[in-house]
C-alpha cells in the first residue's frame, strides 16, 4: 500500500470478465428462486387469484431473460469490454476496509461490538492513516464509548456485547 | 372560519418558553436520531415516552412530535455527506445530494434538503388545518385494489428514467422484487425461498440492504479511487443559506409538485419513502434540467425531500383520525396516546379539541425552529467532510454495521450488509441502476400484498382495477407514466419524420 | 435514570433484595433481582394489541419504577413472529430475557412448521384475555349476529368478505369457526398486516365483517361507523361503564346468545427462557402483579374490553396445554397446518 506501488497500477479484471460473472450470478438467483416458487405453486387459482409462487416466478424469469440479454452482450471481445475493471493496487486498496470490515464483525461474534470496532477503528487509522498510536488510540476509544453510551445507555439499544461489557456489568 | 380560531387557540397553547425547549430537546434528539442508521424515530420516542407521563398530554405530544421532525430533517445529512441514507425516505435524497456534495457543493445540498423539508412538513400542515375531515374521508376510500393502483403509480413514474441499458435495469429491478419475497408470504402465511434457514425468516430488509448498497459500495468505490474522499477539499464558506435560497424560487414548480405527491402519498398511506421516489421521479421527468440529474442537481434534493416530509407530516392524519399508523414512529406515538387516555380516531377531533389543536399549532411551531436549529449547523455539518478518511471510513463501517444489526437485531444481517456493499460496488462498476432494486425491495412486498388481496376481493377478476374512478384513475395514469418514454420517444421520431417530410 | 455507577449496580441489586426479602416471605431466602436491563421481546409487529400492551407495560414499570433495571422493547415480528420465538429459545440460559405472547404462539409453529413449541420457553403469567367480537359497518342493516348470518346463508359461496390480521392466525381461525354455522357458506377471508388497518377498511366497506379485538375498533364504535353484533365469550364483558352515548362493552350479547355458538379468547401472557429459575420466575410474576395493581393498568383493561384473569405457575401451564390441544384441533379443521 505504499506509494511505490500506485505507480504500476496492474490490470486485474476486465469490463468484460465483470460482466459475465455478475450476469451468471443473476443467473444462479432465477435459477434458486424459480426451484422454491414451484414448490409454493405457480397457478391462479380461482376465488383466490395467485398462488405464493406465481409473482416471485414470473419475476424471476424475466430477470433471468434480461440476464442472458446482458450475459450476450457481455460475451464478444470489444473495445469496451477489455477496459480494465480494477486494477491490482485498485483491489488492495479495497481490501484494506473490506477485510478488516469482516474480520470485524466476525469478532463482533466474540468480544461485542464496541471492543472489535475500536479495535478496528485504531487499527486501520494506524497502518492505512499513519496516524500516531496515541492518536488512533483516542479517537477510536472515544468513537466507541460515544456509541456505547448512545446506544447501551441512553437508547437502550442492545447491540451484541462480550465479555469486557459483561465485567462491567452490562 | 372555525379552523383559525381553533388553530390560534392551539398557538396560544403551544407558544410558550417551556414548550420551545420541549421543542428543541426533541429536535436535537430526532436529528441525532435521523443522522445514525442504527436509530429510528421509533427508539427515541420509546425512550422519552416514560418521561413524558408526568407533562399534560399536550406538552408531551410536543416533545415526541418533536423528534419526528428532527428524524426527518436529520435524515439528508448522511445520505449527502456519506451518501449513506439514514433513514429509508432519505434514499432518494442521496442520488443527487452526494454528488453534489462531491463536487464540494455539500453546504448548497444541506441547505436545499433542509428547506425543501420545511416548504414540504408546512404545506402537509396547512392542508391539515383546513381539509382534515375531509382528507380523513377521502382514506377511507382506500381499498386493497386502490392501494396497488398507488403502488403501480409509483413505480410507474420511476421507471424508464435511468440511462443505460434497458436489461440492465429489468434485471436489478426484478432482484429487488425476489429479494422482497423472501420470508413469511402474508396473504397465505406460507413460508417463500427460506429453504429452512431461520435467519431468513424475515426477509431482506429495505434498510439493510440499503446501507449495504450505498454506504459500504461507496466506501469501497472510494477506496479504490485512492485515499481521497471528495469533496473534503470544498472551502467552508458561511452564506451558503443565502446562496441556495437565490435558487430555490426558479424551482416552485417541483416544490408544488412534491409537495402534492408528498401529501397524497401520506394520506392515502402510501407513506414517506415512496413519496420521495415519486418526487423524485417526477422532477426528473417533467424538470428543464432533468437530465443532469444524477449528477449533483439542487434540483434533484429539494423534489424528494420536500415529497418525504410532506408524506412524513400527512401521514400524522391518518394517524390521528383513523388510528392507523402510517411509520413505525407513528405506531409508538399511538401507544402513547393511548397511555395518556387519548383514543385515536374519528372523534379525536372533536372530544380533544385543545390537544388536537395544540399539536397541529406545534407543528407549525416545530417546524420552523427545526428549521432555524439545522440551518445554523450546516456549516458544522460539512466540517464533518474534513475529517481525515481514514478515520471517517472505518467508522462507516462501523456505523453502518450497527444500523444492519438493529433491524432484526441479527448479526445475520451484518454478514448480509457486507454483501450487498460487494454488490453495491460491482453494480457501480457495471452500471447496474440501484434505484429500480431499492424500489422493488421497499414497495415489492405491499404491492404484492395488495395486489393478491384485491384478487382475492374480486375472486380473481383483475379488472377491479378499473372498477371505480379512483382507482381506475390512478392505474390509468400509471400506465401513461409506465410508457411515457416510449410515448416521448415516438412523438419525437413523427415529429422528426413530419420535419423530413417537410424538407423534401 | 441509570446513573448507577457500573460496578456498583450488583452491590445496589444485592441490598435491594436484601430489603425486598420482608415484603414477600414466600421467597425470602433467595430473592433474584435482574443485574441488567431486561429484553422484553414483542413477537409482532409495531401498532397491533401485544406491542400496545408491551409497551403499556414498559411505561407503568418506568412511570411507577418498579425495577431497578430498565426495560428493553424489541419487536422480532419476521415470520409471524417465529423470529421472537426462535431468539427466545437460543438464548435459554439468559434469564434477562422475557416475551409476550400472543395466539401466534401456538398458529405459528402449527401454521409455518417453524421448529418451535410453547415448551421452549418457561410460562410466567398470564396477564389477561383478549376478546373478538363480531364488528360490520352501521350502514348495513345488520342489527344482531344473526341477522348478519342469515345473511350470509342467503347469500352465494364466498360473496361476503372477512378481513382479519395475517393468515392463518386467530382472526382467520374465529372466521373458519364461524363459518361451521353458516351453512356451508364460506367467507372470503382478505388478510391484512394490522389490526387497526381492518377496522378503517370495514368503515370504508372494503371488507363486509371482521373480528377486530375491542381496542383496535373502539373508535370507529364510539364515532358510530362500526357496529359490534356478538362477542365470542362464554359471558358478557363485566365492564358496564358506557363507552358511546348508549351502550357499554356489557350491552354487546355473546355470540351464543345471539345463536353462533363460537367462543374464541387470545392469550396476553408473559414468558421468559427455558432454563430460568424458580425465584427468577417469581420475580417477574411479583413484577407483573405489581403493573397490574397500578390504575393505569385498570383503566387499559377497561379500554380493551379484556377479559382479566390472571394465571401463573402450575394452572398456567395447564391452560396453555388445553389450548395448545385447542388451535392443534382448529387449525387441523380448517386445514391450516404447514404442509411439509
Amino acid at each position: 500500500m505504499s506509494s511505490n506501488e500506485e505507480t504500476e497500477e496492474r490490470p486485474l479484471v476486465s469490463y468484460r470478465t465483470l460482466d459475465i460473472a455478475v450476469a451468471i450470478f443473476f443467473l444462479v438467483v432465477a435459477a434458486i428462486v424459480i426451484t422454491d416458487s414451484l414448490r409454493l405453486g405457480i397457478a391462479w387459482k380461482p376465488n383466490e387469484g395467485p398462488q405464493p409462487g406465481l409473482f416471485p416466478f414470473y419475476i424471476v424469469v424475466a430477470m433471468g431473460l434480461a440476464s442472458l440479454v446482458n450475459l450476450a452482450q457481455a460475451l464478444p471481445h470489444t473495445p469496451d469490454g477489455e477496459k480494465i475493471a480494477t486494477t491490482i493496487p485498485g483491489i488492495k486498496r479495497m481490501a484494506a476496509i473490506f477485510v478488516p470490515a469482516v474480520v470485524f464483525v466476525l469478532a463482533t461474534n466474540y468480544i461485542g461490538i464496541y471492543v472489535s470496532a475500536a479495535i478496528y477503528i485504531g487499527a486501520f487509522m494506524v497502518f492505512f492513516g499513519k496516524f500516531p498510536v496515541w492518536k488512533a488510540a483516542a479517537v477510536s476509544l472515544g468513537i466507541a464509548i460515544v456509541n456505547f453510551m448512545m446506544f447501551e445507555v441512553w437508547f437502550l439499544v442492545p447491540l451484541p456485547k462480550g465479555p469486557l461489557e459483561t465485567a462491567l456489568g452490562y | 372560519m372555525d379552523e383559525l380560531n381553533a388553530l390560534f387557540g392551539g398557538f396560544a397553547v403551544a407558544l410558550s418558553a417551556y414548550h420551545i425547549l420541549l421543542m428543541v430537546i426533541g429536535i436535537t434528539l430526532g436529528v441525532v436520531i435521523g443522522v445514525l442508521p442504527g436509530l429510528g424515530g421509533a427508539n427515541g420516542v420509546a425512550i422519552l415516552l416514560p418521561l413524558t407521563f408526568t407533562m399534560p398530554p399536550t406538552s408531551a405530544i410536543i416533545l415526541l412530535t418533536s423528534i419526528y421532525w428532527g428524524a426527518l430533517f436529520g435524515g439528508a445529512i448522511t445520505s449527502i455527506l456519506f451518501n449513506i441514507p439514514g433513514e429509508p425516505w432519505s434514499v432518494a435524497t442521496t442520488f443527487d445530494g452526494h454528488p453534489m456534495a462531491q463536487n464540494g457543493k455539500a453546504d448548497e445540498a444541506l441547505v436545499g434538503a433542509f428547506t425543501a423539508s420545511f416548504v414540504g412538513a408546512i404545506f402537509a400542515v396547512c392542508l391539515i388545518t383546513f381539509l382534515a375531515p375531509v382528507v380523513a374521508k377521502f382514506a377511507l376510500k382506500f381499498g386493497p385494489a386502490e392501494f396497488f393502483a398507488v403502488q403501480f403509480l409509483t413505480f410507474a413514474s420511476f421507471i424508464g428514467m435511468g440511462r443505460g441499458s434497458p436489461f440492465k435495469t429489468i434485471a436489478s429491478m426484478c432482484l429487488g422484487f425476489a429479494l422482497a419475497s423472501v420470508g413469511l408470504d402474508g396473504v397465505t402465511g406460507t413460508l417463500r425461498m427460506t429453504f429452512g434457514q431461520d435467519e431468513l425468516l424475515n426477509g431482506f430488509k429495505f434498510l439493510v440492504a440499503v446501507i449495504g448498497l450505498f454506504g459500504i459500495g461507496e466506501i469501497l468505490c472510494s477506496m479504490e479511487d485512492g485515499l481521497k474522499f471528495n469533496g473534503a477539499a470544498a472551502k467552508l464558506r458561511m452564506d451558503a443559506v443565502i446562496r441556495t435560497w437565490k435558487q430555490l424560487p426558479g424551482m416552485w414548480l417541483t416544490f408544488l409538485r412534491s409537495c402534492i405527491v408528498g401529501c397524497w402519498m401520506g394520506i392515502t398511506p402510501g407513506g414517506a419513502t415512496p413519496a420521495s421516489f415519486m418526487g423524485y421521479g417526477i422532477a426528473k421527468r417533467l424538470s428543464k434540467r432533468g437530465d443532469n440529474f444524477g449528477k449533483g442537481e439542487l434540483e434533484g434534493v429539494v423534489a424528494p425531500e420536500t415529497a418525504a416530509h410532506a408524506a412524513g407530516t400527512a401521514a400524522l392524519l391518518p394517524m390521528l383520525t383513523l388510528g392507523i399508523p402510517g411509520s413505525p414512529t407513528a405506531a409508538v406515538l399511538l401507544g402513547g396516546l393511548l397511555i395518556w387516555g387519548l383514543q385515536p380516531g374519528p372523534l379525536l377531533f372533536v372530544e380533544q379539541k385543545d390537544f388536537v389543536w395544540g399539536l397541529i399549532a406545534s407543528m407549525y411551531l416545530g417546524n420552523v425552529v427545526g428549521l432555524i436549529m439545522v440551518l445554523t449547523c450546516v456549516p458544522f455539518f460539512a466540517a464533518i467532510l474534513r475529517v481525515p478518511f481514514s478515520i471517517i471510513a472505518p467508522a462507516i463501517v462501523f456505523v453502518c454495521a450497527i444500523g444492519a444489526f438493529t433491524v432484526n437485531n441479527a448479526m445475520f444481517d451484518v454478514w448480509m450488509m457486507l454483501v450487498f456493499g460487494v454488490l453495491g460496488y460491482l453494480f457501480n462498476k457495471l452500471r447496474y441502476p440501484l434505484p429500480p432494486l431499492v424500489l422493488a425491495l421497499v414497495l415489492g412486498d405491499q404491492a404484492e400484498s395488495s395486489f393478491r388481496q384485491a384478487m382475492l376481493v374480486s375472486q380473481g377478476n383483475v379488472g377491479v382495477f378499473w372498477s371505480n374512478w379512483l382507482c381506475g384513475g390512478i392505474m390509468t395514469l400509471g400506465l401513461v407514466m409506465a410508457f411515457w418514454p416510449a410515448l416521448q420517444a415516438l412523438r419525437a421520431k413523427l415529429s422528426s419524420n413530419h420535419a423530413v417530410a417537410r424538407a423534401a | 435514570m441509570i446513573r448507577t455507577g457500573v460496578s456498583k449496580t450488583r452491590t445496589i441489586a444485592a441490598t435491594l433484595a436484601a430489603s425486598a426479602c420482608l415484603t414477600s416471605p414466600a421467597w425470602a431466602q433467595q430473592k433474584w433481582e435482574p443485574s441488567k436491563p431486561v429484553t422484553l421481546v414483542i413477537p409482532a409487529g409495531t401498532g397491533g394489541g401485544a406491542d400496545q400492551m408491551a409497551r403499556f407495560i414498559q411505561g407503568v414499570v418506568q412511570k411507577h419504577n418498579l425495577m431497578k433495571q430498565p426495560l428493553i422493547v424489541i419487536n422480532k415480528a419476521g415470520g409471524a413472529g417465529a423470529e421472537g420465538f426462535l431468539e427466545m429459545k437460543a438464548s435459554a440460559n439468559d434469564p434477562h430475557k422475557i416475551a409476550i405472547t400472543l395466539s401466534n404462539l401456538f398458529t405459528t409453529p402449527l401454521g409455518t412448521g417453524s421448529p418451535f413449541n410453547w415448551k421452549d420457553m418457561k410460562p410466567v403469567a398470564m396477564l389477561a384475555l383478549d376478546q373478538f367480537i363480531l364488528w360490520t359497518n352501521s350502514e348495513k342493516p345488520y342489527k344482531t349476529a344473526k341477522d348478519y348470518i342469515d345473511a350470509v346463508k342467503a347469500g352465494d359461496d364466498r360473496q361476503f368478505k372477512m378481513g382479519g390480521t395475517g393468515s392463518k392466525q386467530e382472526d382467520q381461525i374465529v372466521t373458519a369457526a364461524v363459518e361451521l354455522q353458516t351453512g356451508g357458506k364460506k367467507f372470503t377471508y382478505v388478510p391484512y398486516a394490522g389490526g387497526g388497518q381492518v377496522a378503517v377498511q370495514l368503515v370504508g366497506n372494503h371488507v363486509d365483517s371482521t373480528v377486530n379485538n375491542p381496542i383496535e375498533a373502539v373508535g370507529q364504535w364510539r364515532a358510530g361507523q362500526l357496529r359490534p353484533l356478538c362477542i365470542f365469550d362464554a359471558q358478557r364483558s363485566t365492564y358496564t361503564a358506557k363507552v358511546t352515548e348508549k351502550e357499554a362493552w356489557s350491552d354487546i350479547p355473546t355470540c351464543k346468545e345471539s345463536g353462533l355458538p363460537v367462543e374464541y379468547q387470545m392469550l396476553r401472557g408473559i414468558f421468559t427462557t427455558k432454563n430460568t429459575k424458580p425465584e427468577q420466575i417469581a420475580f417477574y410474576v411479583d413484577l407483573l402483579k405489581k403493573v397490574m395493581a397500578t390504575p393505569d393498568w385498570k383503566e387499559f383493561m377497561e379500554k380493551g374490553a379484556f377479559n382479566q384473569t390472571f394465571m401463573s405457575g402450575p394452572e398456567f401451564e395447564k391452560w396453555l396445554t388445553s389450548a395448545e390441544t385447542l388451535h392443534s384441533d382448529l387449525m387441523k379443521n380448517a386445514g391450516f397446518l404447514a404442509t411439509q
